[in-house]
């Protein structure tokens, strides 16, 4: 492997005619990207394509010479969903692998489990999921999109659009109870109800129950946050009950992409507010998608995670070349100088320097009775600034907590 | 109010249906004979496969779930013959080697046909009563489930092959001696739980997203139900079932998914604890 890369470079640089400076390159170390995704369990689905996306944006800026010179090299493990395995595998990356710089997980579950063994090193950690927000920790840089870029766009437009109650199904752990909380806390401020709270555990795929519970509370829309692919069995038996209820998400369609692994109509009127999804055409998302489609043909649909995960590599290229470093330090002056962006398939992201997220160009989709997906609302570019409103400034201190709505940062 | 009254009934029967598919292959593999199928749920998932594969080349849903069913038990036998076989003295190494083989064809079914396959849809057809509206095939399952119960109440009471299964299972020497081909009967009702499993697979595939690791979402409710029953399939699994799905109907209904499930798993610790040996040993006892 490692042999044929050199070869690769070297006929890449013979070709530029400018060998003799790479060469001394060459004999740098590589540097070692540790990746932690799930390519089996339930969430296989959508770890594949974080998998392949970093795969991609590796070979590709292996090709252009590297990161200063140096190649990456990826070791990928998978820790099958099970968040002991993400906690023992991020500590064997860690410390016997000693890689520069972390990246991966899928739920916010193995987030949280990986993030204290990061904090004890002095490693960058990518998470490069959207997620519920608020984790203010000075390790950790969020490549995904966050409630002020999905819910705060999403939910009022669902409340306009069909009506003031809504009834929420979601996933039993931190990602489903705090999103929840998100949602509570916008409907509130819309005057609107939330007519119904379910959660449900992880791998329960029977949802008639559930079903009826909705029936009998009458919600004008429902906010669909199960998660998994057990969970997602609830829009098959919904459909099959004719429930005909419009769906608002933060993570279908864009992630899980359900209206490609359900037959239609199973997912029709569903809405979510997403930084990417593969039916994106502007030119520069069309280039990425064809540069994708050339390496894994077989991929069923490129999600919004593997689109981070794609876009994760490139920004830690950026910071490590602005920084002329790979000490996380040195490349948190170069984020707290505000200059960190990249050219993304979706246009330019720049991480904010307070909280370390990523801004985005968020819009709005809807998917129709073919499973057609068409954008509603193009919101634009939306900061990250929630983090930075309550008093999380990393920029200042070195937090490592995550705040919601109801757990904000102490004032000082 | 009779809205409300069928509605009970339809989350009982769904419950119900689930339980009953999920464990009638299994009441036979592990009930009566006593192998600790592991790989329970990989027949399943078999099912499910089989199904949407077949359903996709343009087979008509019904005859595809039936063969898909066909399809599993017939592997059942290979993997009888092949594995099982070895253990029928060694219950805890069967659980070890049929452990392994499930580990291997989930891996290998991610490997050959990828993480997620995209569904076919549940058949058209739902009915409104009162506020509610209903899938019809939920229905289609719950009488699944009873003429399975039925079935397996005629092969295994009424016929020839039953009664020497039945003799089989109580004393293999015993029968042996008087002439049945014990092995035979061994292979054949070993395949006849995996085809059972493979039906249950086949009948939930349209209404569930299919991963290779699906069988696990049922392997804890048939183990449960199985054990709950106890030894006799007829006497036990179907009260078993009866009594399990009133519980989890009545906990979901009112205290939600998750009080549900845990209401379910602390009826069965008591139940253990009363009847270590099955709903089925009271029962029979009492028709004695």
């Amino acid at each position: 492997m490692h042999t044929r890369h050199l070869l690769r470079t070297a006929v890449l640089g013979l070709a530029l005619g400018a060998l003799a400076p790479f060469a001394a390159h060459a004999a740098d170390p590589p540097l070692k990207v540790g990746l932690l995704e799930d390519i089996s369990g339930d969430l296989a689905f959508m770890g594949m394509p974080k998998l392949h996306g970093s795969q991609l944006a590796v070979e590709e800026i292996n090709k252009s010479g590297g990161i200063l010179g140096r190649q990456i090299e990826l070791i990928h493990l998978d820790p099958q969903g099970d968040n002991a395995r993400y906690q023992e595998f991020a500590r064997r990356l860690l410390n016997r692998d000693k890689v520069d710089v972390l990246i991966g997980g899928i739920t916010s579950a193995s987030r949280e489990a990986v993030r204290p063994i990061v904090d004890r090193t002095k490693t960058p950690y990518f998470y490069t999921n959207q997620y519920e927000g608020g984790v203010c920790d000075a390790s950790m840089i969020s490549m995904g999109a966050v409630p002020e870029q999905q819910f705060s766009t999403l939910i009022p437009w669902m409340v306009e659009k069909f009506g003031k109650k809504v009834y929420v199904i979601a996933a039993d752990y931190n990602f489903g109870q705090i999103s929840a909380e998100w949602n509570r806390k916008i409907m509130k401020d819309l005057g609107g109800e939330v007519v119904g709270e379910e959660f449900i555990p992880l791998g329960v795929s029977q949802f008639a129950q559930t079903i009826q519970n909705i029936q009998k509370a009458k919600p004008d829309w429902l906010l669909t946050i199960n998660v998994g692919a057990a969970q997602d069995s609830f829009f098959e038996q919904a459909a099959a009950a004719n429930l005909n209820l419009p769906m608002g998400s933060s993570i279908k369609v864009m992630l899980g992409f359900e209206h490609k692994r359900f037959k239609p109509p199973a997912l029709n009127n569903m809405h979510a507010t997403a930084n990417w999804f593969e039916e994106i055409d502007t030119p520069e998302a069309e280039a990425f998608k064809k540069r994708w489609k050339a390496k894994f043909p077989d991929e069923m649909y490129i999600n919004d995670m593997g689109y981070n995960a794609y876009n994760a590599l490139y920004m830690y290229k950026t910071l490590v070349e602005k920084a002329k470093s790979t000490k996380l330090e040195d490349m948190r002056k170069v984020i707290a100088a505000g200059d960190a962006c990249i050219d993304a398939p979706e246009g330019k992201v720049c991480i904010d320097p307070k909280s370390q997220h990523t801004s985005h160009r968020m819009r709005l989709i809807s998917v129709g009775p073919k499973h057609e997906v068409k954008v509603e609302k193009d919101y634009g570019t939306i900061q990250p600034y929630w983090l930075g409103e309550i008093g999380c400034d990393l920029t200042k201190k070195n937090d490592k907590d995550q705040y919601t709505p109801s757990h904000l940062p102490k004032k000082s | 109010m009779s809205a409300e009254v069928f509605s009970v009934f339809y989350q009982f029967a769904d419950v119900f249906a689930f339980l009953i598919l999920s464990a009638a292959g299994l009441a036979i593999v592990f009930g009566m004979m006593g192998v600790i199928n592991m790989a329970h749920g990989e027949f399943i998932m078999c099912g499910a496969y089989v199904t949407v594969g077949l359903v996709n080349l343009g087979v008509p849903l019904p005859i595809a779930q039936i063969l898909a069913a066909i399809t599993a038990g017939l592997i059942g036998v290979v993997v009888e013959y092949l594995i099982v076989r070895r253990f029928y003295k060694r219950p805890l190494d069967s659980l070890l080697a049929t452990w392994g083989l499930s580990l291997i064809v989930t891996q290998s079914m991610l490997l050959i046909v990828g993480s997620s396959v995209r569904g076919i849809g549940t058949p058209e057809g739902s009915f409104a009563i009162g506020d509610y509206t209903f899938s019809s095939y939920r229905l289609v399952l719950f009488a699944a489930a009873v003429a399975v119960l039925v079935g397996l109440f005629i092969v295994f009471m009424k016929t020839r092959f039953g009664v020497i299964a039945r003799a089989t299972m109580q004393n293999a020497a015993m029968a042996r001696a008087l002439g049945a081909r014990t092995g035979r009967i061994y292979a054949i009702s070993f395949g006849i739980g995996a085809g059972l499993a493979g039906l249950c697979g086949a009948l939930y595939a349209p209404t569930m997203t299919l991963i290779p690791t699906m069988g696990a979402t049922f392997v804890v409710e048939s183990f449960v139900t199985v054990v709950i029953g106890g030894a006799n399939v007829l006497l036990g699994t179907a009260p078993a079932a009866l009594l399990l799905a009133a519980i989890r109907m009545t906990l979901n209904a009112s205290y939600g998914q998750i009080i549900g499930q845990i209401g379910m798993l602390v009826a069965v610790i008591l139940i253990i604890r009363v009847l270590p040996e099955g709903l089925s040993s009271v029962l029979v006892r009492r028709g004695r």
